[in-house]
């Protein structure tokens, strides 16, 4: 190991401390609604808003959004439509398009790289894309969530770079054996591809679990709304009646207390989920630093 | 044009042997990939409908277009140049989203930029690996939450009324504190905000190309006698830089993408005057005022601007040496 100095120690000691804070600034917003969604109204006004711990355990919050509301498991649905069928469309959409292009002699490949290339740099901008959904008929559907971001052009040109990394000699081989160009695909590529699969799936769910801007202006119907936009609405309103949603509800529990439950709600699927999957996502990153 | 008019002429004629043969070729070429091209057309098609038909689409800012009348509404509009131009450019707001979409965006990156090479340079000294795992595992968390969630936590501490925050510092100074609605901190609270949401994921490349400095360069330096500090600055910091460089050049590049989410997410009309970016400008003419033809006059200004400035960047990246993005 190696030997420090007493000033490199003392470097080393405030580091730690630097880093220790940093983590509870991490972590403390998300223990303060923790707590806050467990308190009752009584409580909430004795103690006037947000608190770092409750002082009783009261659930009337969650017996709001799932017992006394089918709002939540309404919204959950639509939110997990999203994340299952909206990332099998941007899978089978990007893998199909990645590896196509990453064919490295096909006729035409250049160009279509820059097509692509080319819509990264520039957009017509919300109000075409605006226009353009609602022109196709896709407004309050749930494919106004899935169909106009079918494919992120990063993450195809990602999914393209890697499968150029493939060995050739691979495909010559099946092909010499007899192998058909999909069979090649189904049979050598995709599983040897799953890593980067999973990786570019894990972008896309994430995309999907957690978006509000689209379903925000696409859908106006309550049925159709996801996750986001119920918690949204519900962080807006000043008073719990002027929501929709929630207007049949008598005596509700403290405002701050429901939209905390609904943040955890909201959020415990991601936090169970990403400190398994982060390793994934840092791979992602790292492949798309590399130019292909 | 010329080919054609050649053909014509030559048709006639029994057509050249090798011009014809070349045609086959190709045909023979492009049919032997069938199966490529195949693969590639569900991706072309939606890049067309949903790329490129709204690039397109970018006419209207020089027409007057009412938002009920369709397709038919588009191409029966009226065009009127540059109308919506000129009024964005002589209207009160013009300086007003210019001025909040590069400062906002300038906060961010004077203290967002330096901020995740300071936690990776930080985590770099940490030797105990269970510890730096866990600090980094905690610190890509909120990369993974939605604005809609950031912005309930930003108002669990900050909210006028019951935020932690703002209800402790009200008993302790006997004031009333807002910050939200208030436009001293709405910037602050942008700049926080946005540095807290991405300073742990954005340390991973530079903690990628630190982990990729070779360790005899550190011990060559210990034998010498460096110090910690001044291995850090000698051999880490010049190992990363070509990292640095080529981030800053695009974080440069993105200027005026101030962090639309965030800000229609957070502000509200008692802040507009230091808040109000081009992005939320466009959201609320088009989208909410139905000006569709102004707004997208708008939009179309912000899209040619970032595109110069994203070329001048990767220009500049070039130009150092360094490969940009093309």
């Amino acid at each position: 190991m190696l030997k420090l100095s007493r000033n490199e120690k003392l470097a080393h000691a405030i580091i730690y401390v630097l880093l220790i804070l940093l983590t509870l600034a991490f972590l403390i917003p998300f223990i303060i609604v923790f707590s806050t969604s467990f308190i009752s109204e009584a409580e909430f006004a004795r103690r006037g808003g947000y608190v770092l711990y409750p002082e009783a355990i009261d659930m009337g919050s969650y017996d709001i959004l799932f017992g006394r509301s089918k709002v939540i498991l309404n919204a959950y649905s639509v939110t997990l439509f999203r994340v299952v069928v909206g990332t099998g469309f941007n899978l089978a959409f990007t893998i199909t398009m990645a590896y196509a292009l990453a064919k490295k002699d096909l006729p035409g490949r250049v160009p279509l790289t820059i097509f692509v290339f080319i819509t990264m740099v520039f957009s017509g901008g919300l109000i075409p894309r605006f226009m353009l959904v609602d022109a196709l008929g896709l407004r309050n559907t749930l494919w106004s969530m899935v169909y106009p971001g079918l494919i992120s052009a990063w993450n195809m040109l990602i999914m393209r770079n890697f499968f150029m990394s493939l060995p050739e000699e691979l495909f010559d081989a099946a092909i010499v054996d007899g192998a058909s160009p999909p069979t090649v695909l189904l049979r050598i590529v995709l599983p040897l591809s799953m890593p980067v699969i999973a990786t570019i799936g894990l972008f896309y769910a994430v995309w999907h679990w957690n978006s509000w801007f689209d379903a925000a202006i696409y859908i106006d119907k309550s049925h159709l709304k996801p996750m986001q936009i119920i918690l949204r609405s519900l962080l807006e309103t000043t008073n719990m009646q002027g929501l929709e949603e929630l207007a049949f509800i008598e005596d509700p529990p403290p405002a701050a207390s429901l939209r905390s439950a609904l943040i955890i709600v909201s959020t415990v699927p991601v936090l169970f989920i990403y400190p398994f999957v982060q390793r994934y996502f840092v791979k992602g990153i790292m492949i798309g630093s590399i130019k292909g | 044009m010329k080919s054609q008019a050649d053909a014509g002429s030559l048709s006639r004629m029994p057509p050249p042997a090798r011009n014809s043969g070349n045609w086959r070729k190709l045909l023979e070429r492009l049919w032997f990939y069938r199966f490529y091209y195949l693969l590639a057309l569900p991706g072309i098609l939606y890049f067309i409908i949903f790329h490129y038909i709204p690039m397109f689409g970018i006419v209207i800012a020089f027409k007057d277009v009412s938002p009920f009348g369709g397709v038919e509404g588009i191409i029966e509009a009226p065009w009127v140049g540059l109308k919506h131009f000129n009024r964005f450019f002589n209207s009160i707001f013009f300086w007003n989203v210019i001025e909040n979409t590069v400062v906002i965006s300038g906060l961010k990156i004077i203290f967002g930029f330096p901020a995740p090479i300071i936690f990776a340079l930080m985590l770099n000294e940490v030797f105990r690996l269970k510890f730096k795992r866990f600090v980094q595992t905690v610190s890509y968390l909120p990369h993974f939450i939605s604005w809609v969630v950031t912005t309930g936590l930003i108002s669990a501490l900050l909210a006028t009324s019951g935020g932690l925050i703002t209800e402790a510092l009200n008993n302790l100074t006997g004031d009333n504190w807002s910050f939200l609605t208030n436009p001293d901190h709405f910037r602050g609270i942008l700049t926080l905000s946005h540095v807290w949401k991405t300073i742990g994921w954005s340390s991973i490349l530079y903690l990628a190309a630190m982990a990729a400095i070779d360790p005899a360069l550190y011990e060559a330096a210990a034998i010498d006698g460096a110090n910690r500090f001044q291995m850090a600055r000698h051999i880490t910091i010049p190992s990363i830089a070509f990292v640095i460089t080529i981030l800053f050049i695009f974080e440069i590049g993105n200027l005026l993408d101030a962090g639309f989410e965030q800000i229609l997410l957070l502000y509200s009309p008692s802040v507009y005057s230091v808040s109000d970016i081009i992005d939320t400008y466009v959201y609320r003419e088009g989208l909410l005022g139905l000006k569709y033809s102004f707004a997208a006059a708008v939009g179309l200004f912000k899209g040619v601007m970032a595109f110069l400035f994203l070329i001048a960047a990767n220009a500049l990246a070039n130009r150092l040496g360094q490969p940009g993005l093309w």
